[in-house]
Order: structure tokens, then C-alpha cells, then sequence
């Protein structure tokens, strides 16, 4: 897994709640056997005035003016400013897989579902969640700042505004080191086979039926 | 100190406890189908690990698979390739069992695991779909993974899990004629929110989730998800076991009553502490249809379409707005009034045979209204359609002008060629109502299979209970 320690990034905003894993990757693209290359077709029915399929050439589509993401000031954006239950719906990890290939870091918004929230983590993607009254603010400060950044420091667990203003988050100390590390998770739970295989083997002769 | 079902179930699970309270997790049960799991097994492949106990797999092809014209294989290349690559891994790896396509037991997995025992009280259940929580119906902790996590249950028999805050959803009294689990399950999420349950395990008690069948339940427990909750689940009861008794993989014999002794343990305990209690009066839920974009947009068949001035949340207001533009709705229309283009009668919520004779029963004698376009029926399994057309059902649909269909995810997702035109309207016994969730610029209203078949006669929305 990539690691995930400080980012300095430039910030858009998607100013809706409950945005679904269905609209960040629709499901014809799901049908790809490769983890990589959905970057282009990330929130594809908000983003495109056509229809995409998997396969089509993407930069010859016609490209939504009205898509906040389509506008000049957020190219190159790696942090996502979002609003409540974002990733909710399907467990599909081809949603964190699209908004990385895309470019984003980070997500900054008031909560995730918790499936996408985890898959996040695993594919190198900081979801931060702040308070509902900071994520108001970072949308009005968005909106009429041109080139908003904002500076994230995992270790420390802030985030700081361009006026200087630091915003701390929460995150589970596992994951965090998870990521600062860019661990692989298998090859951590593999430290505890022995425990995993002891555990087997009293399950075993306990429920019996499990085992068939 | 008394326990409730999801301490039980969590407690008999954990391996061991990280300090800031991660465990890990034993997986008892791995459910697999086609499209979270190739990169799962190219990741194995490619780091060079075994599958940790293939025993644990049951897999089958359920997402992409055509429900007509079977003969004619998946006409999709990529589909195709798709389920290829998981006939070819489970070739390589092996499982339990490997319902592929077109066999007699292949279907969505969600139905295929508990109507062949695979899916026992007390296990752990994963699968690479968010609807897993379909499972806890059976006291089972059930949690839907994504991909790399897929990958790491392969490889580990473990999930890496922080215990949940634990929510009971009490639902008392007896629920009336016409009503039934999908309208329950519709109300919670109406009064809930969708993301009501989030960062919670939900327990769907009180009598009248007692007095559901264990299809009735797992349609709650399905759509546990719809609720924010990434595990939803029921205690066993009578009913439990006797769904299970004599199912291909349940236990037989001298274990079966070993087993059964056991499963009797799996309910909270009577003065068990929960982190949230939410009440509902089964009396008063009337049948439920969704009209936005959103399984929380939700109203009973009497009630009218929402404006955006009954929401004080900015946030929501838009929402609301975003999804009447969407659902080309105006405010204030009676739900009664909407006409649909089409009606899907299936998927992992409401393709079970209960939900089949529910529709049945209201489409025996009648016919398909001409502006409805199509109604397809599409049975949840290979062995939900055999029962099916035992009892006969697939005439009475097929004499309403209703298309029987082969078994799989089919118009749920729309990953195969079954799917909403741009603009067109639908009564959809499904769990998502996501904009484009059945075609790009199809327009999903959420209903039981009732509603579906009623609203399939009528041409709009109609009660079910002036049918009955
Ligand atoms: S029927 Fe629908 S919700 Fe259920 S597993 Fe298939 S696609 Fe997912």
C-alpha cells in the first residue's frame, strides 16, 4: 500500500450529501479485472454529457460544464471536499480506486459510509472526517477562494486552512499507522498465524459443522 | 454482565485485540462472485500466498449473467471475461461449492448461500458486496468487504474489524393485510435515515420481526445497509432452525442437535444494554414506495410526493430538489398518480419464492396495464425457479404478461443487458433507488412485491390493499 504521511493539496468541493459508490463508478465499469485505469470515468454520469462504456476513448467525450469537477480552478485537485454519507451503497473498492487514479489524496467531509471508509484506508486514501460547522466553512472559504489549498499532516492529525487556522481530526491509532507506514495488512495478520491457526483448531472441535 | 446477540457473536470470533481495540476477526463463511473478486485473486497470485482454507468458499456468477437466452452464452465480451476469470480461479484455488452459470443452484449469492445451508447461525459471513448483511437473518455476523479485503480473507481466514456501536430496532404488534418485510424494513430507513445506522450493528427485534419467515427477514436484514448499518441481524428462534433443517450443507445427525443447542444461545440477553433503541408500531405501516433518489425518500402509498420547502436542512432541501429534477416528480403529486414504464420483480431483497407467491397473488387473473412496457420477473436462484414452476407461478405471470425470466442480479444493477431506458419509470422491488442504478437516467421507485405486481396492473402506483 502507498504510504500517506503530509500532503499539500489543491482542494474541490462537492457539495452534496449522501453521494453513492454508484455515482463515483458506475457499474458498467465494474466489469474490469485490473484495479487501475477508472480515474477517467470517476463520477462518469456527472462528469460526461454522453454515455460512457467501458473501452470508449474519454477524451473525446463531451464534458459537463455544469460539473463542479470539470471547472479549470479544480484541476489537479487531491483533496475532495464532501458533504454527509459519502460512499454510501455499494462495497465496490472500485470507488477508492477511481478517486485515486483520479488524483485525490484525501477526503475532507463530515462522515462516510463505513465500507468505503474502510476501503479508503486501504488503498492509501485519507478520509478525514471534521465537525459539520468546519465543513461549512471550508466550503465558503472554497467558493471564494481561487487556488484554495489546504495542508494535511497525518502524524500530527490536522489541517490546516490557508489563514493559518488548524483543524484537528480523529483516526483510529491502527490505521494511522497502517498508512503513515504504507503496511500491507496481509502481511501483518500473517505475523499471527500461529494464533489464527490455534483459534482454527479449537473452533473446529467446538462447532464441527463449520467445518465441512 | 448480560450480553446482546452481536457482543456473543463478535466475543466467539476474535482471534485477538489490537491495543486501540482493532481485532482480528475468524471468518467462518466466504461468499464469491464475479465482480469484487479477480483482483482479490490476482493480488494472492501475485504476492504468492494460498488461500488460508478453501473450505470456507462458496462461490457463483450472479452480477453479470444474462436471464434469457441462456443458449446463447454472455453475448458481452467483457461480461464474458468476467465470469470466465472466476471459473478459471475457483479452478485453481477450489471451494466448497461452485454454482457457475447456468448451473441448476447458480444464482444471486445472497440467495444461494441460505437456501443450501452455507449460511449457518453464528458464523462470521463476508462477501465482496454491501448486501451481506442479508445473512444476519440467520444470526450471523455478515459484513460486506471491499476487494483488497476480499483478498485479505483469502489469505488470512481474518477480517480486521473495530467492534461497532450496537443499535436494536424494535418493531411491535402485528403488522396489516398487505403489508410485509419490505415495508418494514422501507419505514426504518424512512425514519432512520441513511445514515442512520452508520457505525452501527443493527438487532432487528420485537414481535413483529418474530413473526417474519426467514425471507421476510432476510429482506429486512438486506437492506440493513440502505440504513448506513454495514451489519444488520435477527436472533434465532424456531423459525430459524427449522429453515435450516435438512438444507445441503447444514448439519446432520448427532451434530445437528449439537449445533441447534448451540444456535438457541444466539439472543441477546433479556437485560442486555444497547447504544441506541429505535421503536416502531407495525400497525401503523402502510405499504411503502420510495420517490427519490435516496431509500430514506420515502413515503406510504396514500402520501404525496415531497416539496422542498418541508426540509429546514439546506443540504437536505437541495437534495430534495436535485432528486424531484431527477425523478421528473412535481411536488405534491399523489403517489397514486404516477405511471410506470416498466416493473422488476427480483434481486437479493425480493426474489426468494415468498416474494414470487406475494406478486403471484396479486397478478393471478389479471393483466399487465399496456403502458406498462415490461414487467420482468426474475427468480433470485435456479432453485427459487424450479420451486416456482412447481407451483405454477411462472403461467400466472407469464398470463399477465409478465417475462419469466433465468436467475440473477439482472435489473437491480443493470450489469447485463436488462435495464431502464434514459427517462423511464420503474417499480422495482430492488434495495437501490441511486440515480442510474438501473440504467443511466432510469428513474427506480423502491416497493415490495405487492406493490411491484399491483402497480404492474394498475400502469401507476396502486394500493394493495384495495386489491386484496
Ligand atoms: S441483486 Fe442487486 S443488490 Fe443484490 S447482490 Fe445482486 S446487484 Fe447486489
Amino acid at each position: 500500500m502507498r504510504a500517506f504521511t503530509a500532503l499539500d493539496g489543491l482542494v474541490a468541493p462537492l457539495d452534496r450529501a449522501n453521494v453513492d459508490t454508484d455515482a463515483i463508478i458506475p457499474k458498467q465499469f465494474l466489469k474490469s479485472i485490473k484495479r487501475s485505469g477508472f480515474g477517467p470515468n470517476a463520477f462518469d454520469e456527472w462528469r460526461y454529457l454522453d454515455h460512457g462504456e467501458p473501452g470508449m476513448d474519454n477524451s473525446k467525450r463531451p464534458l459537463n460544464p455544469d460539473f463542479v469537477l470539470n471547472q479549470p480552478r479544480y484541476q489537479g485537485a487531491a483533496i475532495l471536499l464532501t458533504r454527509d454519507n459519502f460512499g454510501c451503497g455499494s462495497s465496490r473498492e472500485h470507488a477508492p480506486w477511481a478517486l485515486e487514479d483520479y488524483g485525490f489524496r484525501a477526503l475532507v467531509g463530515t462522515s462516510f459510509a463505513d465500507i468505503f471508509y474502510n476501503n479508503s484506508f486501504k488503498n492509501g486514501l485519507l478520509p478525514i472526517k471534521l465537525p459539520a460547522a468546519e465543513i461549512d466553512e471550508l466550503f465558503a472559504q472554497v467558493a471564494i477562494t481561487p487556488g484554495y489549498r489546504l495542508r494535511i499532516d497525518l502524524a500530527a492529525q490536522t489541517v490546516t486552512r490557508p489563514d493559518g487556522k488548524m483543524l484537528s481530526f480523529d483516526i483510529d491509532p491502527f490505521r494511522k499507522e497502517c498508512l503513515l507506514n504504507g503496511w500491507d495488512d496481509i502481511g501483518l495478520t500473517l505475523r499471527h498465524a500461529d494464533a489464527i491457526r490455534e483459534f482454527e483448531a479449537k473452533r473446529r472441535i467446538e462447532q464441527p459443522w463449520l467445518f465441512n | 454482565m448480560p450480553q446482546t446477540l452481536y457482543d456473543k457473536l463478535w466475543q466467539s470470533h476474535v482471534v485477538r485485540t489490537e491495543a486501540d481495540g482493532t481485532a482480528l476477526l475468524y471468518i467462518d463463511r466466504h461468499l464469491v462472485h464475479e465482480v469484487t473478486s479477480p483482483q482479490a485473486f490476482e493480488g494472492l497470485k501475485l504476492a504468492g500466498r494460498k488461500p488460508w482454507r478453501i473450505s470456507s468458499i462458496v462461490a457463483t456468477a450472479d452480477h453479470n449473467t444474462p436471464t434469457d437466452h441462456w443458449e446463447r452464452g454472455i453475448e458481452d465480451p467483457v461480461s464474458r471475461q468476467q465470469v470466465e476469470t472466476l471459473d478459471a480461479n475457483i479452478r485453481e484455488v477450489g471451494a466448497l461449492a461452485y454454482f457457475p452459470f447456468k448451473d441448476a443452484r447458480q444464482g444471486i449469492v445472497h440467495v444461494v448461500g441460505p437456501e443450501n445451508g452455507a449460511t449457518l447461525p453464528g458464523m462470521t459471513v463476508v462477501c465482496g458486496d454491501s448486501h451481506t448483511s442479508t445473512h444476519g437473518a440467520f444470526a450471523c455476523l455478515a459484513h460486506g468487504i471491499g476487494t483488497s479485503e476480499v483478498e485479505h480473507v483469502m489469505a488470512t481466514q481474518c477480517l480486521l474489524q473495530k467492534k461497532m456501536k450496537s443499535m436494536l430496532v424494535r418493531v411491535e404488534g402485528k403488522v396489516g393485510a398487505g403489508v410485509t418485510a419490505k415495508d418494514i424494513v422501507l419505514a426504518i430507513i424512512g425514519k432512520i435515515g441513511t445514515a442512520g445506522g452508520t457505525g452501527y450493528a443493527i438487532e432487528f427485534g420485537g414481535s413483529a420481526i418474530r413473526a417474519l419467515s426467514m425471507e421476510g427477514r432476510m429482506t429486512v436484514c438486506n437492506m440493513a445497509i440502505e440504513a448506513g448499518a454495514r451489519v444488520g441481524f435477527v436472533a434465532v428462534d424456531d423459525t430459524t432452525i427449522a429453515y435450516l433443517k435438512d438444507r445441503p450443507f447444514s448439519p446432520k445427525g448427532e451434530v445437528w442437535d449439537r449445533a441447534v443447542a448451540y444456535w438457541r444461545t444466539l439472543v441477546s440477553d433479556a437485560d442486555a444494554a444497547f447504544d441506541a433503541v429505535i421503536d416502531l408500531d407495525a400497525s401503523q405501516i402502510k405499504p411503502q414506495v420510495t420517490w427519490g433518489t435516496s431509500p430514506e425518500m420515502v413515503v406510504a402509498i396514500d402520501g404525496q410526493v415531497p416539496a422542498p420547502e418541508d426540509f429546514a436542512d439546506p443540504v437536505k432541501r437541495e437534495g430534495v430538489e436535485r432528486a424531484l429534477q431527477y425523478m421528473g416528480l412535481t411536488p405534491r403529486t399523489p403517489i397514486k398518480h404516477i405511471r410506470v414504464d416498466q416493473v422488476f420483480i427480483g434481486s437479493c431483497t425480493n426474489s426468494r419464492i415468498e416474494d414470487l407467491r406475494e406478486a403471484a397473488s396479486i397478478a393471478k387473473g389479471r393483466q399487465k396495464a399496456s403502458n406498462v412496457r415490461r414487467v420482468l420477473v426474475v427468480p433470485g436462484s435456479g432453485l427459487v425457479k424450479k420451486q416456482a414452476e412447481a407451483e405454477g407461478l411462472d403461467k400466472v405471470f407469464v398470463a399477465a404478461g409478465f417475462e419469466w425470466r433465468e436467475p440473477g442480479c439482472s435489473m437491480c444493477l443493470a450489469m447485463n443487458a436488462d435495464r431502464l431506458e434514459p427517462g423511464e419509470r420503474c417499480a422495482s422491488t430492488s434495495n437501490r433507488n441511486f440515480e442510474g442504478r438501473q440504467g443511466n437516467g432510469g428513474r427506480t421507485h423502491l416497493v415490495s412485491p405487492a406493490m411491484a405486481a399491483a402497480a404492474a396492473i394498475a400502469g401507476h402506483f396502486a394500493d394493495v390493499r384495495d386489491i386484496l
